[in-house]
């Protein structure tokens, strides 16, 4: 019997991603993958897979799943959001792996601290890789459930039916909230193409995430950045976290799945240590920009892959609730052991 | 050799030739992409030719953009390498009636006849710039000058697959419905990108695009033998095509075009 998710409620837009299908952007594919990678690769830590392993990631409003395997391990990273299992609504909050047996039913919630959230699986979401890569570019129809977001009676496939017994893991310290901080960014490549005045404003004022926002990208309400040199250059290429102005001067941040290449100029990036923040903020959230150098963005990239390897290392065993059965198991406002023996 | 880098954050930088869309320039891109992709720089991701410069994505944690620089400027400085194999393709096109809804107006902008219009579009051979916009999508050029347009004031929500268009001094195909704001002009039965097939994009920056002229009833029967797997547009292959132009080899290489009834199925959710 294949193993797999079944999707009950779908959530506002649920897909699979893993960290994106980069060597493909010189014909023109998106890189894609999950907005916040540093989250993704916390849940895969937490169900115990490699990081780049295909999980779900969640925007906005959660989903409901019954599980269709005999037993299955997730785990969501993603500050304030939590699990909510059975009839019981038993919650397992973030940065916790739990194991959950044939029709158990698992409510993803949200929260609202957290634009996105992730759920990793021991094993992985199993849909066939497209160019290397699992996640879903939905405007292409590539990855992914048919390179779509989650619709209602959908069924995840999964890898393993069964899986590994041993302890739950979780977090040292409880997710918290990115807060809002600054986003950092280097100025360029092309600050030369905007006025003075719109390279301050980038910097001094606050800027709203308009209702404008997807997976490719988010526009921003504020100051009209103006050009100095017009707004039409010869289309080049794009990284993820630029930040394009077109003609209207709004400028608009781009995300996983914009597109390569373009021809407005970018009038700054934001740095790939900052990229998860953002993924994390939501449509009416406000950002404020800070510049730093290339050299220091490098080192800060550099600590933010430290932090995350120190984080999976101190993962700690959640003390040992095997043996207890599953209405105690219930009653408790914590899931988690070995729940072998129920599939 | 003189260029600029610019920044793009700490994944990636930008090597730029200049600002416009001219051959020469777009050379020297290629030639930088084919000799960075054979250097085997430690912690290069990936290359993105365009126009007039080749985007950089590196890894901050296996390199340093300032020892990137270094060695680019290194590769810069050696002599030129061919931008190795390139292929020239023969593209059916159809110009007529419902595939070619922006035929009219075109010809009437730029004073020429239809028949006229569509003898410029096919009588050149056009070079891929780069891929961009969509997966698979090429900026080709240069257009005839007689057939040179702004885009189109209005542009469309919703352009069909394998739209034939133009616009300012480039011509392109869409591999996708999408939106769009260049001018229609025909439409190809052919598939531009099916990530199933081992070459995903039909196209490759560098290659060689003319287009054939064809009947709705070649494209209906063209477009079933793609659907059915067994279509192969007709492609010679060129050792440099800035270099070698007229000593074009005629040995008969062909791609099988099968897979795509699968690709196009789902391009059609787009919208």
């Amino acid at each position: 019997m294949r193993a797999g998710l079944k999707v009950l409620v779908p959530g506002l837009h649920t897909t699979v991603q893993d960290l994106g299908r980069p060597g493909y952007q010189a014909i023109g594919v998106p890189v894609s993958g999950a907005l916040d990678g540093f989250s993704l690769r916390l849940a895969n830590a937490l169900v115990g897979n490699p990081p780049g392993t295909p999980g779900l990631e969640i925007l906005i409003s959660g989903p409901t799943f019954e599980v269709a395997a005999n037993t299955v391990r997730v785990a969501l990273a993603g500050a304030g959001a939590s699990l909510a299992i059975g009839a019981e609504k038993a919650r397992v909050e973030a940065g916790q792996s739990v194991t959950l047996p044939r029709g158990e039913v698992i409510e993803v919630i949200a929260g609202r601290q957290s634009a996105s959230c992730y759920l990793g699986v021991e094993g992985g979401v199993a849909v066939p890789l497209v160019l290397g890569s699992a996640s879903t570019y939905v405007r292409a129809a590539l990855g992914g459930l048919e390179g779509r977001a989650l619709r209602h009676g959908d069924f995840v496939p999964l890898a393993i039916a069964r899986v590994s017994q041993r302890a739950e893991l979780r977090l040292s310290s409880p997710m918290e909230a990115t807060g809002d901080q600054p986003i950092r960014v280097v100025l360029g490549p092309q600050q030369e193409y905007f006025t003075e005045k719109a390279v301050a404003a980038l910097f001094d004022a606050e800027f709203r995430i308009s209702q404008s926002a997807d997976r490719m990208g988010m526009r921003l309400d504020g100051p009209l950045l103006e050009h100095r040199r017009g707004w039409d250059i010869v289309s080049d290429a794009i990284t993820t976290g630029a930040i394009q102005v077109p003609g209207s001067g709004q400028p608009i941040l781009l995300l996983s799945d914009h597109q390569t290449t373009g021809g407005y100029p970018k009038i700054a990036t934001v740095i790939s240590a900052d990229l998860p923040v953002v993924g994390r903020r939501r449509p009416g959230d406000t950002l404020r920009f800070t510049a730093v150098t290339v050299e220091a963005a490098e080192e800060l990239c550099r600590a933010e892959e430290r932090r995350l390897a120190e984080l999976a290392a101190q993962l700690e065993p959640v003390p040992d609730r095997a043996g207890i059965d599953l209405g105690s198991l219930y009653d408790g406002n914590l899931i988690s052991g070995v729940v072998s023996g129920l599939d | 050799m003189k260029v600029s880098f610019l920044s793009a954050g700490d994944r990636a930088l930008v090597v730029e030739f200049g600002d416009r869309i001219e051959r020469a320039l777009n050379d020297k891109v290629l030639r930088l992409d084919a000799s960075l992709r054979s250097s085997g720089l430690p912690g290069v991701v990936e290359t993105v030719p365009t126009f007039r410069s080749l985007m950089v994505h590196y890894d901050p944690v296996a390199t340093t953009r300032a020892s990137l620089e270094r060695a680019i400027t290194g590769l810069l400085d050696r002599q030129p390498v061919p931008h190795g194999a390139a292929t020239l393709w023969r593209v059916p096109v159809c110009y007529e009636g419902e595939f070619a809804p922006d035929l009219a107006e075109v010809a009437h902008l730029t004073g020429v006849t239809q028949s006229e219009a569509v003898a410029l579009h096919s009588a050149v051979r056009y070079h891929v710039y780069m891929l961009g916009f969509l997966p698979g999508f090429p900026y080709m050029g240069d257009l005839p000058q007689e057939l040179a347009l702004p885009r189109r004031a209005d542009p469309r929500l919703r352009v069909p697959a394998g739209s034939v268009s133009i616009a300012t001094t480039l011509t392109a195909i869409y591999p996708y419905e999408s939106p769009g704001g260049w001018h229609l002009i025909g439409a190809t039965p052919i598939c531009l990108f099916d990530p199933v097939r081992p070459r995903a994009a039909l196209l490759a920056p560098g290659d060689i695009v003319r287009f054939e002229p064809i009947d709705p009833a070649s494209f209906a029967s063209i477009k079933n033998a793609v659907d059915n797997g067994n279509y192969e547009v007709a492609s010679e292959p060129i050792t440099d095509p800035l270099s070698s132009l007229p000593g074009l080899t005629r040995q008969s290489t062909s791609q099988v075009l099968g897979d795509c009834v699968d690709a196009r199925h789902k391009a059609g959710h787009d919208g």
